[in-house]
C-alpha cells in the first residue's frame, strides 16, 4: 500500500485518479465554476479535477493559483485530494485557506516515485489521514 | 526538524492580538510546516496579490482580516486588482463581479496596504533592497525581485501574503535562505547571434525558453550581454514564470548574485544546456497561434505593466502615426508610472495616437478591451502565454517594433530579418 513521505494537508479522501501526464495552473489554466482543465496548450485540456484523486507531481504557474483552488474547494469542484512529488506552497496555500475558512479538507500528499507512478496507474484511489493510500479498480471497470 | 516559535508568534498564535492575527500565523505557521521551516523571521514588506478577485473565497478570507481590525505592520504594496479605477467606463464584466471585486480592493485598503494596483511593484521609487526579506506574491513581482534586486521573497501564493504583512513573519525557508538561491541549472548562450540577443524580443523567449526546462530548479545563464537591462530581467522573468514555475534566476555578469558563475553555482554541480537560434524560434512559434498577414484586431502591451523607459520607446517608435481604426491599442502599467510619463508629455501623444492606457489592472485577468475583429499582437512572453485561454483570440508574439508597424497597418507583420538563419 502506498504511503506518504509527508503529509501537507491531512485529511479523507477517495475518488476516481486522474493522472496529469504536466503540471497545471490552477490559475489560467483550470476554471473554479466547472472544475475543468481550460490551459489550450495543456494535453488533458477538457478533462474534469472535480472530486478526482489527482495526481500531478509539481505545481506551476500564478500566485493566484491559491484562490482559484480554494474557490473550486469551496464549491465543491475542486481535486478530492492532490497527490504530488514536491510541495508546491502555492497550491498548499488554497487548500489549507479553504480548510480555515470552510472546514472542507482536500488532503495534500508528498510520495516518492514508486508511489507516484502506482497512483497515477491505479483507476480510483482513498486516502486516510495519517498519508496511507488503498488503490482499487474502479466499480465501472471491474 | 522542528518549527520553533518565538514568544511573539506564540502570542499572535494563542489570540493575543485578535482572531485576524491567529488566523494569520496559523495559516503561515502550517505552510512553515508543510516548507519544513524550523523558525519565522522578519519581514521588510510585502506586495498582495490577494486583491485579484477569482472569487467568493479571496473575498471571504480578506473581509474576514479586514473586518477583525487587522492591519499591515510592515509597507505593503498591492498588486492589479480587476478593476481600472482611472478608467472604469473600460470594465465590460458583469455588475456582481464588479461590486465584489471593489469589495475586495476596500478590503486592502482597510489593512493599511497602498492603491499602488501594480503586478510591478519593483518600478515603484521605494523598492526593496539587497538582502531584505519579504513577502512577494505575484510571480513576475517574485522572480525578479529575486533574480534582479537580490530580495528574498519565496515563491508565495495568494493569502499569505497579507497573513505575512499583518503579522510581519515568514517561513525562514525556501528562497529566504542561501543555499535555495545557488543555480542549479546553466544555460549557454553564447551560440545564439549577438545581433538576437542585442533585441529586446529576446528575452521574453529566453524567458520562455527556460521557464519550460527548468521546474522548480533555479537556473543560470552565461553568454547574456552585461549589464542586462530591468526591462530584459522582467521579461526573462515573466516569460519564465508563466511558461513554468521560475521564481529566481541568475545572469551571469548582470544579476547581483552572480557577478561569476561559480558565485552562482556556490557549488552546486549543474546540467548544462547550450541554447541556439532555433531554440529562441521554437519559442517564439510556441506563444504565437496565428500568421503574419492576418487581419489584426488588438495589440496588448505591458504585462507586465509598462515601464517609462519603454513607454519612451513606444512614444519613439509610433513618431506621431496613428493608429489603424480597426486596431485596439492597449497598454497596461501602474498608475505611478503613467503619472511619470504625463509629467512627460508623452500620456498626451500615444493618447492622441489612438493608444488606450490601461492602469491598476491588465488586459489579460479582466474584461476592459472591446470587442477585437482579428487576431491579437503582443511583445510580453506572458500574455501570448496566457490570452489564447483567457481570452479566446488568437496571438501573434512579436517585438514592440512589429507590434507598433502591424497596428499602423491594421494587419500582422512581422520583421523577419533576424530570425532568418535560426
Amino acid at each position: 500500500m502506498p504511503e506518504a513521505q509527508r503529509v501537507l494537508v491531512a485529511g479523507e479522501a477517495s475518488g476516481l485518479v486522474l493522472a496529469l501526464d504536466e503540471p497545471l495552473s490552477f490559475w489560467g489554466g483550470f476554471e473554479s465554476e466547472t472544475g475543468t482543465i481550460i490551459d489550450q496548450a495543456h494535453p488533458q485540456v477538457g478533462e474534469s479535477l472535480a472530486g478526482r484523486v489527482v495526481t500531478m507531481a509539481v505545481g506551476r504557474g500564478s500566485s493566484s493559483a491559491s484562490t482559484v483552488l480554494a474557490e473550486a474547494i469551496r464549491l465543491g469542484t475542486g481535486p478530492a485530494a492532490l497527490i504530488m512529488r514536491e510541495p508546491d506552497e502555492i497550491v498548499n496555500l488554497g487548500a489549507i485557506v479553504a480548510d480555515e475558512l470552510y472546514g472542507i479538507t482536500m488532503p495534500i500528499l508528498i510520495v516518492d516515485e514508486a508511489a507516484f507512478n502506482a497512483i497515477a496507474a491505479a483507476d480510483r484511489a482513498s486516502i486516510t489521514p495519517g498519508g496511507q493510500v488503498t488503490l482499487g479498480t474502479a466499480p465501472s471497470l471491474r | 526538524m522542528m518549527l520553533t516559535l518565538d514568544s511573539r508568534d506564540e502570542a499572535m498564535l494563542a489570540g493575543d492580538h485578535g482572531d485576524a492575527v491567529a488566523l494569520a500565523m496559523r495559516v503561515i505557521t502550517r505552510v512553515a510546516a508543510s516548507m519544513q521551516a524550523e523558525a519565522l523571521l522578519d519581514i521588510a514588506g510585502a506586495h498582495i496579490d490577494s486583491c485579484l478577485y477569482h472569487g467568493q473565497a479571496g473575498l471571504d478570507f480578506a473581509q474576514r482580516l479586514a473586518d477583525d481590525g487587522a492591519t499591515v505592520v510592515v509597507p505593503t504594496t498591492l498588486n492589479v486588482s480587476s478593476l481600472d479605477l482611472l478608467h472604469p467606463e473600460l470594465y465590460r464584466g458583469d455588475d456582481n463581479t464588479r461590486s465584489q471585486a471593489l469589495a475586495l480592493m476596500e478590503a486592502y485598503e482597510q489593512m493599511g496596504c497602498k492603491a499602488t494596483w501594480t503586478c510591478a511593484p519593483y518600478q515603484l521609487e521605494d523598492r526593496p533592497a539587497f538582502g531584505d526579506h519579504i513577502a512577494w506574491a505575484e510571480s513576475n513581482a517574485i522572480v525578479f525581485a529575486n533574480a534582479a534586486l537580490g530580495a528574498r521573497p519565496h515563491r508565495y501564493g495568494d493569502f499569505i501574503d497579507i497573513c505575512c504583512a499583518i503579522t510581519g513573519r515568514a517561513p525562514a525557508a525556501g528562497l529566504h535562505l542561501d543555499a535555495a538561491r545557488r543555480a542549479e541549472v546553466v544555460f549557454d548562450f553564447s551560440e545564439v547571434p549577438d545581433r538576437l540577443l542585442e533585441l529586446d524580443v529576446a528575452y521574453p523567449l529566453i524567458g520562455h525558453h527556460i521557464g519550460k526546462l527548468v521546474g522548480t530548479r533555479i537556473p543560470a545563464m552565461t553568454g547574456i550581454p552585461e549589464a542586462t537591462s530591468e526591462d530584459r530581467l522582467k521579461a526573462i522573468g515573466s516569460a519564465g514564470a508563466s511558461a513554468g514555475s521560475l521564481a529566481m534566476f541568475h545572469v551571469v555578469g548582470s544579476t547581483p548574485e552572480a557577478p561569476t558563475l561559480e558565485t552562482a553555482l556556490g557549488g552546486n554541480k549543474a546540467e548544462q544546456h547550450t541554447v541556439t537560434a532555433a531554440d529562441l524560434r521554437v519559442a517564439r512559434d510556441q506563444l504565437t497561434t496565428a500568421t503574419t498577414g492576418e487581419r489584426l484586431g488588438a495589440v496588448s502591451l505591458g504585462t507586465p505593466h509598462y515601464s517609462v523607459a519603454e513607454f519612451g520607446r513606444l512614444v519613439e517608435l509610433l513618431a506621431g502615426r496613428p493608429i489603424h481604426e480597426g486596431v485596439g491599442f492597449y497598454v497596461n502599467s501602474g498608475r505611478d508610472v503613467v503619472h511619470e510619463i504625463a509629467l512627460r508629455g508623452w500620456e498626451q501623444r500615444l493618447v492622441d495616437a489612438g493608444v488606450q492606457i490601461v492602469t491598476d489592472t491588465c488586459t489579460y485577468i479582466t474584461p476592459v478591451m472591446a470587442d477585437v475583429y482579428g487576431v491579437a499582437m503582443t511583445d510580453s512572453g506572458k500574455w501570448a502565454y496566457y490570452a489564447p485561454g483567457n481570452l479566446g483570440l488568437d496571438v501573434v508574439f512579436g517585438s514592440v517594433e512589429d507590434c507598433v508597424e502591424s497596428a499602423i497597418a491594421g494587419e500582422v507583420r512581422r520583421d523577419d530579418t533576424v530570425w532568418a538563419d535560426a
